[in-house]
């Protein structure tokens, strides 16, 4: 398997929004290639013909009537914001730059 | 007579309580007294809610003085871990990210236990997001082992093992992703119970890994897990991963007796990374299970050894996915800055600890374009094959024995500087989560003066053998009744 560069950390951690400290981009770099080498023995494994689990115990189309129920309130629900304003949550200004 | 009842069993503090040998509000004074004794130096707890304790008490001792029946938990003083939502109290997941954040709505555990009568002492310390094998992982505390205060109590769900443990609640739930109920009961000498996937509601309970993680009990004994089971097991609407399914009284399988059974012995859980002082000692736990009746054999489940990374790349997959919702915008932690791109980065940077960003990290690597069907498809795919491993293991043998951990309780610090050895030694744990079944851990003797955990592995739905067995076990054994020695107090057990 590849090793992973220090880019591709960077590249990561901006998917991640992840702002990442000089040591912490050098650490995790490491510790990526350290984790992922080890991970690199799943390769010895031909899954050709496996079918994928996505959760043990599978279960399909859950479905319910759709009723009208009561609901956590407005005011409640907005309670934990950092910043609010009537109703709103205020966030710092969307730079399209 | 207060300070005699903590330590004291579920159904034994219950008989105190229906016989007026004790009020509620006495058992939970008790308790709180004990908390403030003790946890200066454990330190479990994260939040302790004297008050809102104290006022549940008093309606259940109204409801004694009124001649009404109690239930099996009724006024039984307990505490969860810091990752079950509560109304109106804080749940902070261990993390600076949720240090301010009072949830507005109950987890279905919160309200069963509830309805169900029980006391909330308290919000208990766990590794940040319960990511963590040791505990040390938590923002705000280190939460010690009463066995030994220079180790680690396991993790993820430290605090609700070492509770029970340091007689600081009756009994605690914890929430086990890859072992997190498990391997710190173990650690911690006490019963620990990891639920099929499915069988308790996970409304309210912070995801981690949603196709792994599970809610159980922590106890002091097997009847005491089942009762606790009772009360929480069962089919919630508002879980769409929830199974409909008949929930049974679990304590009908308390029963002291396993002729017949059949054990299988699955020899990789014995191999390379187990210490040979515990496997000797899960040896002996199995030679009581062969005088007692049962049939055991060796068997095999050869993807094990693949089960660590496949784990790894998946929960740390969904962990990335489940972890982007803290965002600084509608709950949590907000960092300052001009513009919203710069205020997501630097919140999740100062608000998050750094395992939980290496998961992050590990887990959008996983998913990443060009990456997605190496590590993550694949991973998925040796799910499928370890879940095979099971199934036929469980064609010939009802339930599978191992050790639940490759080591007793480790050293702060011991493991902390490499996140891969941290990660290996949870290799008898993780299997089960992929899996989906139950496993239960139970007290099987020491080394060195701590304890170790007897892993017993089910058929998914298949908890009531596991308590059978379990039950068995404790009955012809006394680990369950030696207790840790704290700040030179005696306590003996023996009332059992």
């Amino acid at each position: 398997m590849l090793s992973i560069s220090r880019e591709d950390v960077e590249y990561v951690a901006a998917l991640a929004r992840l702002e990442l400290t000089e040591q912490e981009t050098q650490e995790y770099t490491e510790q990526l290639n350290s984790i992922l080498g080890y991970a690199a023995m799943l390769e010895r494994l031909d899954t050709n013909d496996v079918v994928p689990t996505a959760h043990a115990v599978p279960l399909h189309n859950v479905l319910r009537e759709d009723q009208v129920r009561p609901s956590i309130n407005h005011e409640k629900a907005l309670r934990n914001a950092p910043d609010g304003e009537e109703g709103f949550f205020r966030v710092p200004k969307i730079s399209l730059t | 007579m207060e300070s005699v009842s903590i330590g004291k069993s579920i159904s034994e503090l219950h008989e105190l309580l229906v016989h007026k040998d004790i009020s509620s509000t006495e058992l939970t004074k008790a308790y709180i007294k004990r908390i403030q004794s003790v946890d200066p130096t454990l330190q479990a707890y994260l939040t302790v809610l004297e008050e809102g304790a104290l006022a549940q008490a008093a309606e259940v001792d109204q409801k004694i003085a009124q001649g009404q029946a109690l239930k099996p938990l009724e006024g039984i003083p307990m505490a969860l871990k810091d990752n079950m939502c509560t109304e109106g109290i804080r749940t902070s997941c261990a993390s600076k990210m949720l240090d301010k954040f009072v949830p507005p709505y109950n987890a279905t555990v919160t309200e069963r236990l509830r309805a169900a009568g029980t006391i909330l002492l308290g919000k208990l310390n766990m590794d940040e997001f319960a990511m963590g094998s040791s505990t040390e992982n938590s923002y705000f505390a280190k939460t010690r082992n009463p066995w030994n205060l220079e180790c680690v109590p396991g993790g993820s769900s430290g605090g609700s093992a070492v509770a029970v443990a340091g007689d600081e609640a009756a009994f605690t739930l914890g929430s086990d992703t890859g072992g997190s109920i498990r391997q710190p009961a173990a650690f911690c000498g006490v019963v620990g119970m990891k639920p099929t996937y499915g069988a308790v509601s996970r409304l309210g309970l912070i995801a981690f890994a949603s196709s792994l993680d599970q809610i159980g009990p922590f106890t002091k004994t097997v009847k005491d897990n089942a009762l606790v089971m009772n009360a929480i097991a069962g089919y919630d609407p508002q879980d769409s991963t929830s199974v409909p399914y008949e929930t049974p009284d679990y304590t009908k399988f308390l029963v002291n007796d396993i002729k017949g059974l059949k054990i299988g012995i699955p020899r990789e859980y014995f191999g390379e990374g187990i210490e040979p002082e515990v496997a000797k000692g899960i040896q002996a736990g199995i030679q009581t299970l062969i005088d007692l009746g049962a049939e055991v054999g060796e068997c095999s489940l050869p993807h094990t050894e693949y089960a660590i990374p496949a784990y790894y790349l998946i929960a740390t997959a969904e962990a990335s996915s489940n972890l982007a919702r803290y965002d600084g915008v509608r709950y949590g932690y907000r960092a300052d800055s001009n513009d919203v791109l710069g205020m997501f980065k630097k919140t999740r940077a100062e608000g998050f600890g750094q395992e939980v960003k290496r998961r992050i990290m590990l887990g959008t690597y996983a998913l990443s374009s060009g990456y997605y069907d190496a590590y993550y498809l694949k991973a998925q795919k040796v799910r499928t094959l370890i879940k095979q491993d099971f199934d036929k293991a469980f064609e010939t043998f009802d339930v599978l024995l191992s050790p639940t951990a490759p080591t007793p309780a480790f050293k702060f610090g011991e493991k902390s500087a490499d996140p891969l050895a941290m990660y290996l030694s949870d290799i008898t744990t993780v299997p089960i989560n992929l899996a989906g079944i139950p496993a239960i851990s139970v007290p099987a003797g020491f080394v060195n003066g701590l304890p170790i955990g007897m892993q017993l592995m089910g058929k998914a739905f298949g908890e009531g053998s596991l308590y059978r067995i379990a039950y068995t076990f404790e009955q012809n054994t006394n680990y369950h009744t030696l207790k840790p020695n704290l700040s030179g107090e005696v306590l003996t057990g023996g009332s059992r």
